[in-house]
Parts: C-alpha cells; sequence; structure tokens
C-alpha cells in the first residue's frame, strides 16, 4: 500500500508534466489539425532557457527560491514563446494550402534544426542545475515504508493545477479564446466574420509553447539533469497523451498526461524499467488502433 | 527605393529583434562543466550581435531584392559574403559560414527573376526542347554506365569506393521508401526498423546458423516484408498523420527490443564478426577458412583489399537497380496505379472499388522488403551491427532524400543521395553542422519546392503518345 501510494505520488507529478506539454500539441491540432512534431524540441529549448535563467539569478544573488522560480518561469515563457511563434511564422504558416503532408515533413524539419542547434551552441553534454527546492515532509509510513512528499513535488503540482484553471477560463471566457474556437470550428467563416485567423493561429502557438517551457523548467527543477535530446522522448509521450484524452480536447490533454504518468511510473515500479518506453509507445499504437478519438474526444466525420 | 525604404528598415529591424530574442539566452549565455565545480557559463553576446547585425542585412538584402532593386541588393550581398570569407577575424567558424553564405543567398536571390527568365527562354527554343527531351530519355542511361564503370576510374581509391557504397544503400533505402511516401502517400516514420529487421536477420542467421549471403538476403526480405505486413496490418485505415507517429512508435520499439533483448541480440554490445558475402562460395579476405577459396585465388590475381570493396559496390548497385526496376514496372500494373490514385484521393478511390488496406498493405511490404534487403547487405558490409545504427535519424535522413529529391522522382533520389550523403562525408569539417542543414533543407523544400528538386514527374501513363516535337 505504501509502495503504491509512493508510486501514485511520483505519477502525479511526472503526468503534470506530460499534461502541461500535451496541451500544446492538443490546441494545435485542433485549430490547424497537424502534429506539431517540433513541439518536443520547444519544451527542450525551454529547459534549457529555465537552466540558464537559474544560473543567471544565483550569478545575480537572488538566493530566495520563490522568487527565482517566479522570475524563471516569467523569462523562460516569454522567450520560449518566441521560438513557437518563430516556428509557426516560418516553417508553418507558408505551408497553409499546400498538400497535406507538408506541415508534418516541415516540422520534422524543424525538431532535427532545434535540436541541433542547442547541441551546438550548448554543447552535447549532461547539465545539471535547477536544483534550488530541496527537502520534503513524510505523508505516513505503512509496512516500514516512508511514504514522501516533496516540496517540489507540491510546487509542481500547483504550479500546473493554477496554470491549467487560468487557462481554461481564458478558452472559455476571454474574447481570445472565442476566437479560438471559432477558428476549430470553421476557419473559413471565422475570417469570413472579422476574426484574424493568422493572429490567433499565432497566439495558439505563443500559448502551447509558454505551457511547454513551464514543463521544462518543472522537468529540470524535477530531475536536476537536461540535455538537447529530453525533448523527442517526452515530446512523444506527450502526443500519446494527447491522443490517449482525444486530440483537440483540453481536459484530454490532462487527462491522458496523468494516465501516462501513471502508466510510466507504474510499470517502472512494478515491471521493468527497461520497457517502461516501450510501454508508452504500445499505448500509443493502441489507442490509435482502436479508438482513434481517445477517451474524451469527438469522433472525426469524414466529409466529402 | 525611396518610400519603402523605411518600412523595409523597419521590417528587417523587427527580424533582428526576434533573432535577438531567440538567441539571446541559447546563444548568448554558453555553458560548460567545470570539473568539481558544476556548471557555469560563458557570455557570447559579441557572437550574437554579430550573427544578429547579419540577420538584418540578410532581411535588408532579400526586401530589396524582392522589390526588384538588383544593384543594392547585389552590393549588400557582396559585402556580407566578403566578410564572411575574408579574412577578418570573426568569433567563431560558424559566424564565417553564416556570413558568407547569407551573402550568397541575397546575390542569389537578386539574380534569380533573371536566371529563372533566361532558363525558360533556353528551355522553350526548339534546341533547348529537343535537348531536353534526349537528356530526360538519356540521363539515366549516362548515369547507370558511368556508376558501373566507376571502380575503374583513375580515382577511384578506397575512400570513393567506400563512400559510393554508402550513397548506394541510400539510394536504394531512398528507392524503397519512395514506394511507401511518393508514391503510396504514406508517411513512414519508422522505416529504419525493416532495414534494422533485415540487417538482424542476416547478422543472427549467419552467425547462428551459418548460412550464406544469397540464401539469406531473400529470407531478409520476405523477414521485413512480414513485419511491414505485422504492423501495417492493423494502423493502415489510420489517417495520415496519425500513421506518421504509429510507425515512429514502431521504430522506437523495434530499436528498444534489440536493445534490451539481450540473449538473441546482445543488446547494446551489437553483433560481432559477422561474414561477409561471398562469390560463388569464393570469399574475400587474405586467407580463407577451411573448405573455402579466397577469390584471389579462384581468379588467379594478386589479393588486394580493394576487391572486396569493388564486390560489395557491385552488389549494391545491382540491388539498387533492381529496386527501381522493380518500383518503375510495378507502376505501369493495376496496384501501382492505385498506389498513385489512394495518394490523390482516397475516398475517390473507395468509390471506385479499390480496396484502400490491401493496396496500402502491398506498398508497405514490398517498401519494407527492400528496405530488409538493404539492411541484410548493410550487415554484411559492416561485419558489425548495434542498435546504435538505426535510430530515429536514419529514417528522418532516408525520408529527407525522398522528400528533397521529389516524392515518387526516382532520379531525385539519386541527386539527392549525393548531395546529402555525398556532400557532408566529403567537407568533413562540415561534420557538426550536418544535421542542421539536413532539417533546413526539410523545412526549406516543403516551403519553397514543396514537390522536390526534380518536381517534373513523367505521368505513369499518357492518354495519348507524345507527338515528336509536339509539346507534350
Amino acid at each position: 500500500m505504501a509502495y503504491f501510494s509512493q508510486q501514485l505520488i511520483n505519477a502525479v507529478t511526472l503526468g503534470a508534466i506530460y499534461g502541461l506539454i500535451a496541451i500544446g500539441y492538443t490546441m494545435v491540432y485542433g485549430i490547424i489539425g497537424m502534429i506539431n512534431f517540433a513541439h518536443g524540441e520547444v519544451f527542450m529549448i525551454g529547459a534549457f532557457i529555465s537552466l540558464i535563467g537559474f544560473m543567471i539569478c544565483s550569478t545575480l544573488g537572488i538566493g530566495s527560491a520563490p522568487v527565482a522560480i517566479i522570475l524563471v518561469l516569467f523569462m523562460s515563457m516569454v522567450f520560449t514563446a518566441v521560438y513557437g511563434w518563430s516556428i509557426e511564422r516560418l516553417a508553418y504558416r507558408p505551408l497553409r494550402g499546400s498538400f497535406k503532408l507538408a506541415p508534418l515533413i516541415s516540422a520534422i524539419g524543424v525538431s532535427i534544426v532545434l535540436q541541433n542547434y542547442v547541441q551546438l551552441a550548448q554543447g552535447a553534454r549532461f547539465k545539471p542545475g535547477g536544483r534550488i527546492v530541496e527537502g520534503g515532509f513524510n505523508l505516513f509510513t505503512a509496512d516500514g515504508f516512508d511514504v514522501r512528499v516533496s516540496w517540489l513535488q507540491i510546487v509542481i503540482v500547483i504550479v500546473t493545477v493554477v496554470l491549467m484553471a487560468g487557462f481554461s477560463l481564458m478558452i472559455a471566457r476571454t474574447p481570445l479564446g472565442r476566437k479560438q474556437r471559432a477558428c476549430e470550428q470553421d476557419m473559413k467563416m471565422a475570417s469570413l466574420l472579422g476574426v484574424d485567423v493568422d493572429r490567433t493561429i499565432s497566439l495558439t502557438f505563443v500559448m502551447g509553447a509558454a505551457l511547454a517551457a513551464v514543463a521544462g523548467m518543472l522537468f529540470l527543477m524535477y530531475y536536476g539533469i537536461i540535455d538537447f535530446f529530453i525533448g523527442f522522448l517526452a515530446g512523444i509521450k506527450a502526443f500519446t497523451a494527447a491522443v490517449l484524452g482525444g486530440i483537440g480536447s483540453l481536459p484530454g490533454a490532462m487527462l491522458g498526461g496523468l494516465l501516462i504518468g501513471v502508466i510510466e511510473v507504474f510499470w517502472a515500479g512494478y515491471f521493468s524499467s527497461e520497457y517502461k518506453d516501450v510501454a508508452a509507445f504500445s499505448i500509443l499504437i493502441l489507442v490509435l488502433i482502436f479508438r482513434p478519438s481517445g477517451l474524451l474526444g469527438k469522433p472525426e466525420i469524414e466529409k466529402v | 527605393m525611396g518610400p519603402r525604404l523605411p518600412s523595409m528598415l523597419k521590417d528587417a529591424g523587427l527580424t533582428a529583434f526576434v533573432a535577438a530574442a531567440l538567441g539571446i539566452f541559447i546563444v548568448g549565455f554558453r555553458t560548460y562543466d567545470v570539473s568539481g565545480k558544476g556548471l557555469t557559463f560563458d557570455y557570447q553576446f559579441t557572437d550574437l550581435a554579430i550573427a544578429v547585425a547579419t540577420i538584418f542585412v540578410g532581411r535588408l538584402g532579400l526586401l530589396l531584392a524582392a522589390e526588384g532593386l538588383r544593384w543594392p541588393a547585389l552590393v549588400l550581398g557582396a559585402v556580407l559574403g566578403g566578410i564572411g570569407a575574408g579574412p577578418l577575424a570573426l568569433p567563431s567558424d560558424f559566424l564565417h559560414w553564416f556570413m558568407a553564405l547569407g551573402g550568397l543567398l541575397i546575390i542569389g536571390r537578386a539574380l534569380w527573376p533573371w536566371a529563372r527568365q533566361r532558363m525558360s527562354t533556353a528551355q522553350h527554343s526548339r534546341r533547348g526542347l529537343l535537348l531536353g527531351r534526349a537528356g530526360a530519355k538519356w540521363f539515366g542511361w549516362i548515369l547507370i554506365a558511368g556508376a558501373v564503370a566507376l571502380p575503374f576510374a583513375p580515382f577511384a581509391d578506397q575512400k570513393t569506393m567506400d563512400l559510393s557504397v554508402l550513397i548506394l544503400t541510400y539510394i536504394m533505402l531512398g528507392w524503397g521508401l519512395n514506394i511507401v511516401v511518393g508514391l503510396a502517400g504514406l508517411l513512414d516514420l519508422g522505416y529504419v526498423a525493416f532495414y534494422a529487421v533485415g540487417a538482424y536477420t542476416y547478422a543472427l542467421l549467419s552467425t547462428e546458423l551459418g548460412l550464406g549471403f544469397w540464401i539469406i538476403l531473400p529470407l531478409a526480405g520476405m523477414m521485413a516484408a512480414s513485419f511491414g505486413i505485422l504492423l501495417g496490418f492493423p494502423v493502415l485505415r489510420l489517417r495520415g498523420d496519425y500513421l506518421a507517429i504509429v510507425t515512429l512508435g514502431f521504430g522506437e520499439i523495434i530499436r528498444l527490443v534489440l536493445i534490451n533483448w539481450v540473449d538473441l541480440t546482445h543488446g547494446p554490445d551489437g553483433i560481432r564478426s559477422i561474414p561477409g558475402p561471398t562469390l560463388f562460395g569464393a570469399v574475400f579476405a587474405e586467407t580463407a577458412p577451411a573448405g573455402h577459396q579466397t577469390f584471389s585465388e579462384m581468379m588467379g590475381l594478386p589479393f588486394s583489399a580493394n576487391q572486396r570493396l569493388i564486390f560489395l559496390y557491385y552488389i549494391i548497385l545491382v540491388l539498387a537497380l533492381a529496386t527501381n526496376l522493380f518500383t518503375q514496372r510495378l507502376r505501369r500494373l493495376p496496384v501501382g496505379r492505385a498506389w498513385e490514385a489512394l495518394r490523390e484521393d482516397e475516398t475517390a478511390c473507395r468509390a471506385l472499388g479499390i480496396n484502400p488496406t490491401s493496396t496500402k498493405l502491398t506498398a508497405f511490404a514490398i517498401g519494407a522488403m527492400f528496405a530488409g534487403i538493404a539492411g541484410s547487405f548493410f550487415a554484411a558490409k559492416q561485419r558489425f551491427i548495434s542498435p546504435e545504427s538505426f535510430v530515429f535519424i536514419e529514417s528522418a535522413i532516408i525520408l529527407a532524400i525522398v522528400v528533397l529529391g521529389g516524392m515518387g522522382s526516382q532520379i531525385g533520389v539519386v541527386l539527392a543521395s549525393v548531395l546529402l550523403i555525398g556532400l557532408p562525408e566529403w567537407f568533413r569539417e562540415l561534420g557538426s553542422y550536418r544535421m542542421l542543414a539536413f532539417g533546413l533543407a526539410m523545412v526549406l523544400i516543403m516551403v519553397f519546392r514543396p514537390r522536390g528538386l526534380i518536381s517534373h514527374r513523367e505521368p505513369s501513363l499518357r492518354l495519348h503518345p507524345v507527338r515528336p516535337g509536339g509539346d507534350g
């Protein structure tokens, strides 16, 4: 029971991070129907900007952890969002109206470019850092096994919940959210009714990238080590989460993120850690085969 | 230029501003390890400033060129290229390349309308038309003749032959993937998995059971094809982009299994001392194992290490040409036409009574088969394989070859392989920028030439035969 609870706590933490990345996939897919293959790399860039941000904070002598976290969070969101915007502007926007697979191929190119750009600029080695929240407390002890919750896990869950709540409100209540939903339903009609479609799509990428930056920062703080390649696996797992929850659906992305976190942690905890990535990929394949619309998604209707 | 200049300057300024925002953390601070002290960083703001200035000038030059102001653009391009290629010491090699290529880009953009006009007049003259038609007819044959004669060329040393074998392997893989991506329109991001299946089939059968290369070759092809069917059967109903992600997942699963199934595959250590191919039982080595003879003994030639390479070269040449011939023939058969029709409109095909799943399945299986055969050749050539050789990036490289060449174009695959595999190997110093250039090429091709380098494709079928001298 104690082991189970500990695994569950770890799973929720990991799931929160996947959920944040998954939102970026799901929103972009919802609005322009493309898989933003480079989104994992945007997450990686966010993690790197956070790493450098934390180092700058310690150089400047900002010792208080909450101040540093908020500063870095803000900085990483803003500058990673610039990446999201630029990618859309340079690599995806010119392709609207091209053949079906063009945006995906372009996204694969962007992903390769970003990985190698960071590798060239920052080196290929693992970068340790970001361990600024230490400690935790014992939740309870059972069967001689301590169930621990670290402060960091609480920070991660709080940041995720606050951001997701704010985000859902934004989609549901603000004019921007309304425009986004309009574009999702019918882009042509929305543009006829005076919605600036290009701008709305740009903002979608900006928001997705900002959330991926938060995920990157949390990932860095949680694992304490990153390299230029983390975006690939995290990206695929988050995409799996988005598909599992039902691509295009925001609550689905969060649910999917949690489920993928649970599956990964429990698989590693109870079966074998070697095959935990195989588990994630297998779930992706199984979901796509048996329930391509996901848990909370609407089935797609093919129109001629 | 007058009134437009301020808005161009504003545009270039904005571009430079965005570039500065992109680069400030990742380029401006370079993190590195200090042993014992952990991570620390250097400031690289000079590099960043020079790069941003280059982007400003570059954007301005491109805008000027787009407005048709050829001379100012040419001057800017020449200045930029001159600084980049000149003796002035910049903080890093990368900046030299960046500025020089930026300058070339502006000059190219400025001269583009003029060059295009010249090209199109030349193409449409009677002479140009005749030349073009003769070229299209004979170009392939000339290439094949050159490829056959290559080992006897005076410059064919070991390095050149090695590289040619490598390029031909990628050409074969590119032609195999072209069936799946180019003809059937199925984006396969896990193609390297079938390559791995072929390589491991050969490695295991030859080291464990002692079977020969020529027996295993078709077996490896069949093995990979059955993996293709096994994977394809459930997933080919999916939409294009989902299919891409599923194949990517499948490729990764195969790789992870190869790493973790240590009893069978020796895990990350790989399989060593795989026997090479034989010619009528003769081996290519200095001394033959008992019961065999070496190639040099059989032919009465002095032994040379080059013989093995030349033999490998001809094997892969024949395999690649067989792939090509097979594809060209298939395109004329009903199943080949069904592939291309499916790529264009699946719903219409279904309405016409074509079974999409089984049609896609044949494309998938045939593509996989060629990858398996190529993989088996790869294992025989390297004599050592490990899961390292079958990572996702290999799939991306093969896909880049197909995309760059122009999906469905056979000759395009050849050009793209030479360009993407040959050039980086010749210019070793570009090594670390190679993947960066790959990625950029994929994006730029999609943006500017989505049909690839060779965008013209012979129709598989013509309603009326081409009249000589007509406009076809």
